[in-house]
């Protein structure tokens, strides 16, 4: 059998990653999301994807989103990285709203927050070697002088993430090499500007069980050893379990967030009904624990952005439903004693 | 040389079996003459009712397979050797590997039918949905002519069944529904003709956890009301774990260990199961660092001699780089349920420290 207990190696990373965690807490975030909004017109309607999002994301510090699809959770990294234009709200970065940036600023900014997709397999160009990809900001921004140069600051960059011998790698195409290797080339890429934020919208959801472990421990040796601060955003709760144990998770649901606080309380002790249920649904690799008692929800379907319920929108499929507000009054995102929640039934509990 | 296990070595023993697949290679073509084999020796028998899973990393041969049983491979594909029998609804056993083309279309879809990967892609986007049960019913309704209105209301039955709202369904078009809606309707479509046999690849891959859920209940109640048997193909362990009552390891393309899935996820006897088992990583408990499996499974040129897991193994002897372990039965059981591994290492003590299989 292979052994399940900790190490005392990586017990003592986990110390160190603790300490680094309480470090970092106090420093202020380097990206701010203040009660952004994206709303896209359509021939049937306004859809509200993100409706009033406030989120920070801290130096070193992991805040994952979690959710189903269509909950927001790709549109507001896309405004938090400005790729889109929020509909109302604001993005700062340092503080200093991007929308209100110059063009040296802007420069800044795009250097300093980057962007890693989900599909490894769509996000590299397939005509360009590794060497030309991962150079190609480096050369853009002007941060090499020559050719030698940029060829050796792209081998380090490759053994930064585990891409060794990066001599090896550096004039392969991206279809001679396997998903995991594919997705280590974007983090490289990602890297190359020496970023204080990554933004990972379901970097590692292709991959196979085995490569995912593995490139969550690349990007957390990042956030270690480098301080990066990650806007991570999954569906899978075991990968924001375990990338952002330090850090928070968010729980959005149609365009909101529902639940918000560190990851060991999310997880272990959930609060909204909503988040109780995802976490009840996971199956679990152990045929002993399927019969498990399970959060029933009232209806299986999500309801349509064009067409939210009155008061709470989760309140069609919610087991703790009860008359009164929840199906008039939208409850609002407020601070219990660990954590934020949006439930009228489970703050009163 | 075949592999050494409880399985009948004559295939016309009828133990009672619905599949029975002995030692069957699956393939592509890749060249006027060559061809590479994608799924080696692959022997199974899976019993009236039985749910198995085969798991595995991407690229092991899972899907192969499951497209092999069925002889819905590209054209490349081939079958070059091994016996697929299959007990039809007549008691008559047939080998699915010879069938003729009138035969097997038949076969599909009445005796065993097959739910794809990827529900966003499996139904036509130009058709509405009643389009499909229309076309299926009169492929594969041998026979039979029912008129439109009988087909439709049956379809409207099966999609009830499934729980889905026959109304709004049948009439709209693929992209009018969302991904668990789609996978619902291909579900009651492949339900349709009441198939022995149901062959799901990756049934909820893309698919939020919810619906997912959804799914995994749904196949689990329609299962004890229809009674059909079920092969599944995932690399989701946990929906193993919860979904079948037996589970196939695969790797490299070969089936490397098979068992109850209290005995693959219990005492798992290949260090490659262990290995896939311990890279998940929990919801439950406390923070726990799951262990990496490094590497990637070979390529199908560049099969290694011994053991195909043994560059990669964490326990491997000098021998496994040379010997190529056979699937030895660890805990004879019938009904196909043995637990069987292919490892040298199989009944190594030091290894499995809780003593000897039960």
């Amino acid at each position: 059998m292979i052994d399940h207990t900790i190490d005392s190696n990586e017990a003592a990373g986990l110390a160190h990653r603790a300490d680094t965690a309480a470090h970092h807490r106090a420093e202020p975030p380097v990206l701010t999301l203040k009660g952004l909004r994206q709303t896209f017109k359509t021939p049937r309607g306004d859809v509200p994807a993100v409706a009033g999002v406030d989120l920070e994301v801290r130096p070193g510090q992991v805040l994952c989103l979690v959710g189903e699809s269509g909950c927001g959770k790709t549109t507001t990294a896309r405004m938090a990285a400005a790729l889109t234009e929020p509909t109302a709200g604001s993005v700062l970065f340092r503080g200093k709203d991007v929308a209100e940036m110059d063009r040296t600023e802007r420069a800044a900014f795009r250097r300093s927050v980057q962007y890693i997709h989900q599909d490894p397999y769509a996000s590299l160009n397939p005509v360009r070697t590794v060497y030309s990809t991962v150079s190609a900001g480096l050369r853009r921004h002007k941060l090499v002088a020559s050719h030698a140069e940029a060829r050796r600051v792209t081998t380090e960059l490759l053994e930064r993430v585990d891409l060794v011998p990066a001599e090896d790698h550096l004039d392969k195409y991206p279809h001679q090499m396997s998903g995991g290797q594919r997705q280590r080339v974007a983090i490289a890429r990602a890297l190359a500007m020496n970023p204080e934020v990554i933004i990972a919208d379901e970097s590692t959801s292709m991959l196979d069980v085995s490569i995912r472990v593995s490139l969550l421990n690349t990007l957390g040796r990042l956030r270690d050893e480098l301080g990066v601060g990650f806007l991570f955003i999954t569906h899978d709760l075991a990968v924001a379990k375990y990338f952002a144990w330090q850090g928070e998770i968010a729980v959005m649901y149609l365009g909101k967030v529902v639940e918000r606080g560190t990851a060991p309380r999310v997880i272990n002790d959930p609060r909204h009904p909503y988040t109780k249920a995802l976490i009840s649904a996971v199956c679990e690799p152990d045929p002993d624990l399927v019969r498990k008692e399970r959060v029933r929800l009232r209806g299986a379907d999500i309801p349509d952005l064009t067409d939210l319920p009155s008061g709470c929108d989760f309140h069609p499929r919610c087991p703790l439903y009860e008359e009164g507000d929840c199906d008039s009054v939208r409850p609002p995102l407020v601070r219990g004693h660990d954590r934020l929640l949006a439930c009228h039934v489970a703050t009163r509990r | 040389m075949s592999p050494v296990n409880d399985l009948p070595a004559t295939p016309d023993t009828d133990d009672g079996a619905l599949l029975s697949v002995r030692g069957i290679d699956v393939g592509y073509r890749t060249g006027r003459k060559s061809h590479v084999i994608a799924a080696h020796e692959v022997s199974f028998d899976l019993h009236p009712g039985q749910s198995m899973a085969l798991v595995g990393e991407s690229g092991c041969g899972k899907t192969t397979l499951g497209l092999g049983l069925l002889r819905l491979l590209p054209r490349t594909g081939v079958i070059p050797r091994g016996q697929i029998l299959f007990r039809r609804k007549d008691g008559v056993r047939v080998d699915v590997r010879t069938l003729e083309k009138e035969e097997l279309r038949r076969f599909r879809w009445n005796e065993a039918a097959m739910v794809f990967q990827g529900a966003m892609n499996a139904f036509n986007p130009v058709l509405r949905v009643q389009d499909h049960f229309l076309d299926t019913f009169r492929a594969h309704e041998n026979g039979r002519r029912r008129s439109r209105k009988e087909i439709l209301e049956h379809s409207a039955e099966l999609l009830e069944m499934v729980r889905l709202d026959p109304a709004r369904v049948l009439t709209a078009f693929p992209h009018e529904l969302s991904g668990g809606m789609r996978q619902r309707s291909l579900i009651a479509l492949a339900l349709a003709l009441k198939p022995q046999l149901l062959i799901l690849d990756e049934p909820t891959t893309a698919l939020d956890l919810l619906t997912q859920r959804s799914i995994v209940e749904r196949l689990t109640e329609l299962r004890e009301q229809l009674s059909f048997s079920m092969l599944f193909i995932t690399h989701d362990l946990g929906l193993a774990a919860e979904l079948a009552d037996r589970v196939g390891t695969m790797y490299a393309g070969r089936l490397i260990e098979t068992g109850t899935t209290r005995d693959i996820f219990h005492r798992a006897r290949h260090p490659y199961t262990s290995a896939l088992i311990d890279s998940v990583l929990p919801v439950v408990g406390d923070l726990r660092v799951p262990t990496p499996l490094p590497g990637g499974p070979p390529g199908l040129h560049t099969l290694p001699e011994g053991c195909p897991f043994a560059p990669r193994c964490a326990h491997a002897l000098t021998d496994c780089a040379t010997t190529r372990p056979a699937l030895d039965v660890l805990t004879p059981r019938d009904r196909g349920l043995s637990h069987t591994a292919a490892c040298l290492r199989s009944t190594d003590s030091e290894l499995h420290a809780e003593g000897a299989p039960r």
